[in-house]
This record gives C-alpha cells, structure tokens and sequence, in this order.
C-alpha cells in the first residue's frame, strides 16, 4: 500500500524525522483555517499541495505557494478536484513555507535481485530520480544495506561520503538517515523516500516530500496500518471483493475470470485476451479480461459463490471463465462448488460459464456439470479452448 | 541425480502438527518420501500416526530431529507471524535444505533470515512457494505427486498452479524434478540456482522455465542461460495483460512503471536463444518437439 504524502509526513514526525508542520483539508474553508495556523509559524506563507498518489504534480498546477491564508483558500478552491494523471485531487495538504538552499534525495527500498535493502542518495534531489539514475549515475550514491544490520550510525556516514556531501551537511543528514531506517525497519515498509530532502537557509535538515508504501503481509502486527488504507479510492468491486476475502483485481474488459493459483488466473487473462484478439481477427473492440480473481485452493461452493456474485456485478462482464487446475482440490469439490454456487446465485446468474477443470478427479468433476446440465454452463477440455469459447460468447453478445 | 532432492533425502516437518501439516505430510508419505520427523516444542516426545503404517516422532527442535534421525530436508509450514524464527532454527541446525511453503511472509522477515542463512549451510527454497518433487524419488512440499512420473525434464516455476499445469501438459515425458520458488519479492533459491543445479544434473535433458511479472529475475536467468547453459530451454511468462502498479495475486507479482514487464522478460530470453510459448498448452508443446528430437 502506497500512502499519501501526509501520511508519510506523520509517519516521519512519530519517528522523529524533522519535517515541516503540515495539515490536511478537503475544503477551500479548512484550507484557510489550516493556513492561518500554519502560516503562523512561517509568516503566513503556506503551500498548497495536492494528495495524489503520482509524480508530477508540481508540473501539472497541483503545488502552489500561498503568501496569504485567504491565498491559500483560492489556491486550494483551483486544485481540489483537479484531475493529475488520472488520479481526482480529494484532498489537499497546506504545508509551512521554507527557505530552501538545496534539495537532495534519499531512498531505502527493496532490492529484489540482491535480495537485501538498497540506500540511495543524491545532492541533487528535487528532480525525477529515475532521469538522473540515466543522464548522471555517478550523481546517485547506491548503498547496500544488510537487513540484519540496517543502517546505523556507520551506514549512514558511508552512505553521505558516498553522495560525496561536505563533512558539516554529512553530520547533519547521518541522524536523519538513521531516523529515516526506523521508519523502514518499524513499519514494515518496502520503499521510504524523501525528495526533496532539504537543507534550509538556516542549515537545518527538513524531509520536504515523502513517500513510503508499506507491506501488506505485515499487516498483523501493524493494526494501525488499517486506518491508512484509501477507502474512498478503492473500486467498489474491489472492495466488496476483499470483505470476502477474495484476490480480485477489476480490469477493463468483458470476459469475467475465476481460477486458482496467482500464476494460473495471470495466464488465464494473457491466454482470453489472446482469444479475443482472435475472436475479432485483430480488428476495433475485441473481448478483454475482465478482471483478476484467484480463488485459491479451497474453492467451496460458498467461495464460488463469492466470486461469482463479486463478478456477475460488474456490468460490462458478458461471459465468465472458471478455469481450475485441481491440484490439491478436487475437480469434483470444484464441479460442486460451482452446481452449488448457480443454485444459491439461482435468477442473479444471467451471463454464460465456460469452465475448464484439468487434474486430481477431472471425469468426476466433468460428470458432475454434464449432469446438472445447467443452461448457462459449457465445459471445455483445453485452456486455449475455453478461453476461445468465453471470447466468442463476450463477442457475440 | 534430480536436484536439491532425491531418494535418499530424510525430510522433517516443521508444523507438522497445523492442519496444513498434517494434511500435507500425509501426501508426501503417500507419495513414497522418507519422512522422519515432526518439530513442534510443545509435543515434543509424542508420535503422530498416519495412513499406511507410519509412526512420525515429533521433536522439540530442528537440532533434535536432525541428531536422531539425520535428516537433511526441512518442509516449513509454520505461519506467517513464526516463520521467520521457525527458518532461522533450521538454519542453526545447518539443514541442507528448507523448503518454506509458508504464505504472507512479511518481507522484512524473509529479508532477513534469507540474508542470515548466506554462507551457511542452509539453502532456502520459497517462501510462498509449492515446494519440489523428483517423482519417484521424493516430494518435499505440497505438489501433487500424481499429476507426472519421472522423466528428463527439469521445471523452475514461480508459480504453483502453473507448475501442475506444464507438469499434466508433459506428463507423458515426466520430470527429473520440479521446482516452485515461489512469487514473493525475495525468495532463496532463484531461476539461476535451479537452472544451475539442471545444467550440471545427468539425469536432466531440458529445462521448462516459467515466470510471471514483476522485478527482473527472468531478464537476469537469461543471461545466465546464455553464458552458461547448454541444454535446450523453453520458457513461458504469465502477466501480459496485467495493467501497471496492481499486485497480481502473488506478493512479487507487479509491474512497476515501465520495469517488471512480461514483455521485457520474454524478449530477454529469446534474445538469450530460449523459445518462449505464448500459452502454457503451446510452451509445452515447444517442449515437446525438442524431446522428440532428443529421442530420435
């Protein structure tokens, strides 16, 4: 989970990372009372950001400053519900003003292919990281970071050297790094970055911007990451999906899909939409996945029904793929489970069912369906097959 | 010879006693795996008895098993929240092999005793993977044991469905071994490990590689491909269609910008002389070919 901006200043400020005094509004009203409060402590001046989880919303109008708490409130009135990249602005965060003298970068993130944390830093922060990893690496200090280790005070001071700062600013960055660890190592994170990370004209070290998603996997031993979570963004599909516990994804596409296993519900979607491709012989709008959906080993009648209520609403769904390799499940318990599923769903089941069941007891679970005979129901043997089927009928509707 | 696995391996069970366990160790017995213990502190001393006659000694720890019965293949199935220490025990007491089928790892923690156990004795398969089988041999994990005998073909797989999938579409040639390990953001043994561990084993003809979206562990196995294995390999990749930022089931599953594309990592490894397959029916019947052309 990715976090706005705000949140990740909190977070800096409960583990003691110096950042600016900043508050949330969703109003023009609240943007003027914050900036009274908070251009308090900055005389008057105050900038209006915008909480969208993206880059570039300097660029796109959605950073402004405001001399004035009245300034503030028209600033805030223009960017509330500006779209930036695809993402509506809900929220805005008025930030204390600062002299800056210079910007810098920081990171600690996940390091996939080593298979341990990467420190990253730079003088020259305030600008796209990923421009300067390609125009000027030697600008961007790459440190590795051992997870058992982290980075302590010496880890700090070889990461400063490494961005080759002068000894006075090192001094003052190397708590800050360290205090910028304790965020990554307590909170579970996978990515905490700082840019700007800046050096104020008075010579403090302030974190400007900030951004850190955090690990889902970790949730149970972090109950405070729950309040975190950005309800109000979430599709509905998605969100009704996880209240039932199901992985689901919703893609924007007409072929509904259930299977088991992340990899094999992945293919799934790669193979129908290379039916659809088909279907249509390349040409204009041609059925597409429409949404990821792994039901995992079990696959009980009640979790078929799950996923297929969850599926069924989704208005531009026209044929749906129930595609399960029984592996450790049973193609009969499947074969039950989806005969069980039609009859609890009974007059809410309207769209076509191509299933394919491949593995442990497949006649058994073939027999099963070719018994019940049900009207929407279609069996294919083959994966390639099936998913040529559910195109043809999303096509065809 | 199969690899990391083989007929001789002695395999313990920690939590072994969770209904996962207990499930699972029936499966691998059934399947014909020397299992010689169960780990669990709390029933240390009892025996669990299963279907066909076994009796399984549960020990207090790792180092106890292994001292009375010397096994050297551990299978976790511990969860998610004890993991970490349930790993960091067997790496203690220098395991050859521990096998983490676990699921919702938090990653700091897989991070972390991942980096504990370099340069010892330990080598890690998973976490959140199905474990391997050299059929015939042994089954160290949660793959169904009947899906394909043994045969000359090697398979590497992130993903545990797909692994039963290519296993049935290749099911008349068999497998020396296959091998999930598994879709979280860092795992211990990688494509390069298994695909190393096939080039050297005699008993492996060809190799079947499957990935799916998400960091640069494909790109990086072609490399290796190039300069170092000899053996013909057939690759497949599952996330075309997955749109950017989303996590696709699997923790590791999820394209990043323009970084982690199955389109990226199926151009790596044809640029590295594999034949990829656009679908799992057509990956296996590239592979197919080459074993017909290997037998004639």
């Amino acid at each position: 989970m990715d976090l706005f901006e705000y949140q990740a200043r909190d977070m800096f400020e409960a583990h003691g990372v110096p950042v600016l005094a900043g508050k949330v509004a969703t109003t023009p009203a609240d943007a003027k009372a914050a900036a009274e409060e908070i251009g308090a402590r900055s005389g008057g001046v105050t900038v209006v950001k915008a909480q969208v989880k993206t880059g570039g919303r300097g660029k796109a109008g959605g950073v402004k400053v405001a001399k004035s708490a009245d300034e503030a409130e028209q600033h805030a009135a223009q960017i509330l519900g500006m779209d930036i990249k695809g993402h509506t602005v809900g929220t805005v965060m008025i930030a204390q003003g600062a002299k800056i003298a210079e910007e810098y970068y920081f990171s600690i993130l996940l390091d996939r292919a080593e298979r341990r944390y990467l420190a990253m830093c730079s003088k020259e922060g305030g600008m796209d990281i990923e421009q300067l990893a390609v125009e000027r690496p030697e600008a961007l200090a790459r440190v590795a970071v051992d997870p058992n280790v982290g980075i302590d005070e010496a880890k700090a001071r070889e990461i400063v050297d490494a961005a080759r700062f002068d000894a006075e600013t090192g001094a003052k960055i190397v708590p800050v790094l360290q205090k910028l660890w304790e965020v990554y190592r307590d909170e579970d994170a996978t990515l905490v970055e700082v840019n700007p990370l800046v050096k104020t004209d008075d010579g403090e070290i302030v974190a400007l911007d900030g951004k850190v998603t955090l690990d889902g996997n970790a949730d149970f031993r972090q109950p405070e990451h729950a309040a975190l979570e950005d309800k109000a963004a979430a599709d509905p599909l998605e969100a009704q999906a996880k209240e039932k516990g199901l992985n689901y994804v919703k893609l924007d596409g007409d072929v509904g899909i259930i299977g088991n296993g992340a990899g094999l519900v992945m293919s799934t979607l790669d193979v129908v939409a290379y039916a659809g491709e088909k279907v249509t012989g390349g040409a204009g709008e041609h059925p597409k996945p429409a949404n990821f959906l792994d039901i995992g080993g079990g696959a009980s009648a009640e979790v078929m029904a799950n996923g297929l209520h969850v599926i069924l609403g989704d208005e531009q769904v026209k044929s749906v793929f129930v595609n399960v390799f029984g592996g450790i499940t049973a193609c009969d318990a499947v074969a039950n489970g989806i005969v069980g599923a039609l009859d609890k769903l009974g007059d809410e089941a309207t769209k076509p069912l191509v299933v394919r069941l491949d593995g442990n007891n497949v006649e058994e679970g073939r027999r099963i369906l070719a018994e019940r005979n049900h009207p929407l129901v279609t069996i294919e043997e083959t994966m390639d097959g099936a998913a040529a089927k559910a195109a043809e009928l999303a096509a065809a509707k | 010879m199969a690899i990391f696995l083989n007929a001789d391996s002695k395999v313990i069970v920690q939590g072994m006693t969770g209904s996962e366990g207990m499930k699972h160790t029936q499966r691998m017995l059934a399947s014909g795996t020397t299992i010689v213990g169960g780990v669990n502190p709390r029933k240390a001393g009892t025996e669990v008895e299963f279907d066909g006659g076994h009796q399984i000694p549960v020990f207090g720890t790792v180092k106890e098993a292994i001292e009375a019965t010397g096994a050297n293949v551990s299978v976790v199935f511990v969860p998610p929240a004890f993991a970490k220490s349930a790993v960091i025990e067997a790496i203690d007491a220098e395991i050859p092999l521990a096998v983490v089928i676990t699921e919702g790892i938090a990653v700091k923690d897989t991070a972390e005793f991942y980096n504990y156990s370099v340069n010892k004795a330990t080598r890690i398969i998973g976490p959140n993977c199905p474990g391997l089988i050299s059929p015939g041999k042994s089954n160290a994990g949660i793959i169904p044991a009947d899906i394909a005998g043994p045969g000359r073909i090697g398979l590497v797989s992130k993903s545990g469905t797909l692994t039963y999938q290519m296993m049935y579409e290749l099911r008349e040639f068999g497998f020396s071994s296959a091998i999930g390990i598994g879709g979280d953001p860092i795992i211990g043994t990688t494509h390069i490990d298994a695909l190393e561990a096939f080039e050297k084993d005699d008993e492996t003809d060809a190799i079947v590689m499957i990935g799916e979206i998400g960091g640069d562990a494909e790109e990086r196995a072609a490399a290796y491909i190039k300069d170092h294995v000899t053996k013909p390999v057939v690759g497949y990749v599952a996330g075309f269609t997955a749109p950017e930022g989303k996590t696709m089931g699997h923790a590791g599953a999820i394209v990043s910008g323009s970084s982690g594309t199955a389109a990226a990592k199926k151009e790596a490894l044809e640029a590295a002389g594999v034949k990829v397959g656009k679908t799992p029916s057509e990956t296996a019947e590239l592979m197919r070919e080459i074993m017909q052309g290997l037998t004639k």
